[in-house]
């Protein structure tokens, strides 16, 4: 009887210490699901979800904060995405917060006057430029964020949309067009 | 008789070959423009070195390779360039790309040239002859040559030459064949000694018993010892590189897997040919032979000025009235041309005059019946039903799994589909879809790192400054403390015991504004003291009249006048 009772109190204390070593050592840095719901966000840095960045709407997320359906640069699929990952139902855009066409910045360089603020405002550092010099923007870098656009004090920034080249060309969902009978 | 192996599926379309193989390959006449696209290879787009007005001789470079992966484009024959912008090309997207314009002067002048015997030439020189040379696979993929004629990463035992052409209608590699074996061969000599290949295999149909037997011929007068014509059974899509290395070798090119780890290399005829002429003359590639067939009046070989055309081409061959398109390639994998103003390039092996009556319009695609011809068929091995089930449901993910991106788009199994469902078209729209999510993908990752080293970047900028100013506010007190009476300004510092933090930074702000006021008038002008005598005087005299205008702009002030011309 006491030797039973011994040797549960061994067996108990031995998985103790395996679960305690193992909660140490297998410790889990940071919430994974924040990293898995920033890997879905389009990382344009637009703070169009009313958080500073993608990264802080991802935690708000997380944390139950902010709904899914806060971001128009991921589109409607980011939205699937996000309720595919979070096990809830899809939302639609609210009011106003329709996705745009994919566009890029444009420095007018005419108009420029060097005043360095839409380097500040940049969150992806993609304009090039120092005070009293003209600015211009690495358009392979750019987010399209439009952040850079309200500073500017000469309004010389404008959003140019990404046109349909060969390189981006996309082959058409096959449809099967729909052609007029005459009724009998 | 070497055994053959064989792949699995494939089908037997009509080939309508015979139309065009009755009479030689003809050459065409020198067009009244050419539109040649900067962009006729795998790679990058040359860039353009030529100026618009600028007159170019035949065989001169007009778009330099760029990049690694990359090609030469060249002037096809000698006169003006009128334009370089952005024009139609052969492209199933019907946009524009970059292109030169030239207009030809028919005197066809060539610009200095002049070959090497590749037996005597490095390797690495004959690559970079081949790579200025515009050489790139003429079989229809345009991959630039001089970067698929490296052995040193894998030992290359077997070269593979491919005159299969397996696809209906084609013929230019047929007549080439038959009509210029030895040069061909030639040219499989050099890639043979490029890559150090022991044997080279020249796979051929069998429904083009003329080409077997003039291969064949120059192969035993030019005593090719290590070359073997083989006869491969006709059957779509034999022609693929992996198929005909799997019939003539035996050897499965699994997915992912370059054929020259397995110990091949595949070539084209029309390459081979023109490899040869590349290096032993030092032409580079400037024309092609080109079938012109279908709904034609004499479907003829042309040899064609790559940019011509393909409305004069196809006038050469007297296209009929009621053409509706132009169809580059074959009917099976071929590209409906968005214009006939496109010149043809590199890739241009066959135009094919469409009219409503030899290819009617497919009658609407129905339900899919779950048959799986489309399976038996397939010469990838891939369950096309269930890759068309995925990119129809947009479930791109399952679609990858199922090894979307091994299906060469041979067009067989909407060839045997009895729904006549557009299988091709689907596969084409979820890999350009799954593309399209990977270059996204690529750009978000580029962005976060970008945002995130900026983050940290601003920490870092922040906290530099922190230190700084700490540190300088430790060395003032220090200074303070050495000598306890600074006598920088006498006047406010009596107070200076008494009054709070407030008032210390308020003597502190006054001190250094007393200090750069001293500082100003005492300063003289740095750029001045160097100076002739005549231009002091100069300075003198401006000096003296602006202190003029002071002086008329103060008394105009006084006079209860707007002051005008004090803002200098």
């Amino acid at each position: 009887m006491i030797a039973a009772l011994w040797v549960m109190v061994g067996i108990s204390l031995l998985l103790g210490a395996v679960l305690g070593f193992s909660a140490i050592k297998f410790k889990v840095e940071g919430n994974p699901l924040v990293e898995k719901i920033d890997a879905v966000l389009p990382q344009t840095q637009c703070g169009q979800c009313g958080y500073p960045g993608c990264k802080p709407y991802a935690e708000a997320i997380a944390k139950g904060e902010a709904n899914i359906n806060k971001c128009p640069p991921g589109g409607e699929e980011g939205i699937r995405k996000l309720a595919d990952l979070l096990g809830v139902e899809y939302v639609p855009f609210g009011e106003g917060a329709a996705p745009k066409a994919k566009a890029v910045a444009f420095i007018d360089e005419q108009t420029c006057i060097g005043c360095t603020l839409c380097l500040q405002a940049c969150p992806v550092d993609a304009i090039v430029g120092a005070a009293k010099q003209m600015h211009t923007i690495i358009a392979s870098e750019c987010t399209g964020c439009e952040l850079c656009i309200a500073p500017c004090p000469v309004d010389c920034i404008s959003m140019q949309p990404i046109g349909e080249d060969i390189t981006n060309w996309k082959w058409d969902y096959p449809t099967i067009p729909i052609v007029q009978v005459a009724a009998r | 008789m070497r055994p053959l192996f064989k792949f699995h599926g494939g089908v037997h379309p009509a080939t309508h070959k015979a139309e065009s193989t009755r009479t030689p390959i003809a050459l065409a006449p020198i067009p009244t423009k050419l539109v040649i696209p900067l962009h006729q290879h795998v790679g990058n787009r040359a860039v353009p070195v030529v100026q618009v007005g600028e007159r170019v001789l035949k065989g001169q470079i007009i778009g330099r390779p760029e990049g690694r992966l990359s090609s030469a484009v060249h002037a096809s024959t000698s006169g003006t360039v009128s334009a370089i912008d952005m024009q139609l090309v052969a492209h199933h997207s019907g946009l524009p790309d970059l292109c030169v314009t030239l207009i030809p002067d028919g005197k066809d002048e060539w610009i200095a040239h002049s070959g090497v015997d590749y037996r005597q030439t490095e390797h690495t020189d004959l690559r970079h002859l081949l790579r200025q040379a515009g050489v790139v696979g003429l079989g229809g993929a345009v991959f630039p040559s001089d970067m698929k004629s490296y052995s040193h990463k894998h030992k290359i035992k077997t070269l593979v030459l491919n005159g299969a052409e397996c696809e209906p209608y084609i013929t230019c590699d047929d007549m080439l064949m038959r009509e210029r074996a030895a040069d061909i061969l030639r040219g499989a000599e050099v890639l043979r000694e490029l890559l150090y290949a022991e044997e080279v295999l020249i796979g051929i149909e069998d429904n083009k018993p003329e080409a077997i037997a003039a291969m064949q011929k120059a192969v035993l007068d030019d005593k090719h010892a290590q070359m073997e014509v083989i006869a491969v059974p006709t059957l779509y899509p034999g022609g693929g590189a992996k198929q005909l290395i799997r019939v003539l070798t035996g050897i499965e090119v699994a997915a992912g897997v370059r054929s020259t780890e397995m110990g091949v290399q595949c070539f084209n005829v029309a390459t081979a040919y023109c490899v040869w002429r590349a290096i032993t003359f030092g032409e580079p590639l400037l024309s092609r032979i080109v079938t012109v067939t279908g709904n034609v009046e004499h479907a003829q070989n042309y040899e064609v000025l790559l940019g011509t055309p393909v409305d004069e081409l196809v006038a050469l061959a007297g296209s009929r009235a009621d053409t509706n398109k132009h169809i580059m390639g074959g009917p099976m994998m071929g590209v409906d041309l968005p214009s006939g103003s496109v010149g043809v390039t590199k890739a241009t092996n066959c135009i094919i005059e469409a009219s409503p009556k030899l290819f009617p319009p497919p009658p609407p695609a129905l339900p899919c019946i779950r048959c799986t011809r489309c399976a038996d068929v397939c010469p990838a091995e891939l369950q096309p039903q269930e890759l068309f089930w995925f990119s129809k449901a947009k479930d791109f993910g399952k679609a990858q799994e199922y090894h979307l991106f091994d299906c060469i788009e041979c067009g067989a199994c909407a060839y045997v589909c009895p729904s006549q469902i557009p299988l091709v078209q689907y596969y084409r729209f979820a890999k350009s879809e799954i593309w399209q999510r990977e270059r996204d993908a690529q750009a978000a990752d580029l962005a976060r790192e970008r945002h995130e080293y900026r983050l940290m970047r601003i920490e870092r900028e922040k906290q530099e400054k922190a230190e700084r100013l700490a540190q300088k506010e430790k060395a003032a007190l220090a200074a303070k403390a050495a000598s306890p009476a600074p006598a920088v300004n006498p006047e406010p510092a009596h107070a200076s015991s008494a009054a709070g933090p407030d008032d210390t930074l308020q003597m502190r702000i006054d001190a250094a504004v007393a200090r750069a006021k001293a500082q100003a008038a005492t300063a003289q002008p740095k750029n001045v003291n160097a100076l002739t005598p005549q231009q002091q005087a100069e300075i003198a005299e401006i000096e003296a009249r602006r202190a003029k205008i002071r002086e008329m702009a103060a008394h105009a002030g006084a006079d209860d006048e707007p002051p005008k011309s004090n803002q200098g």
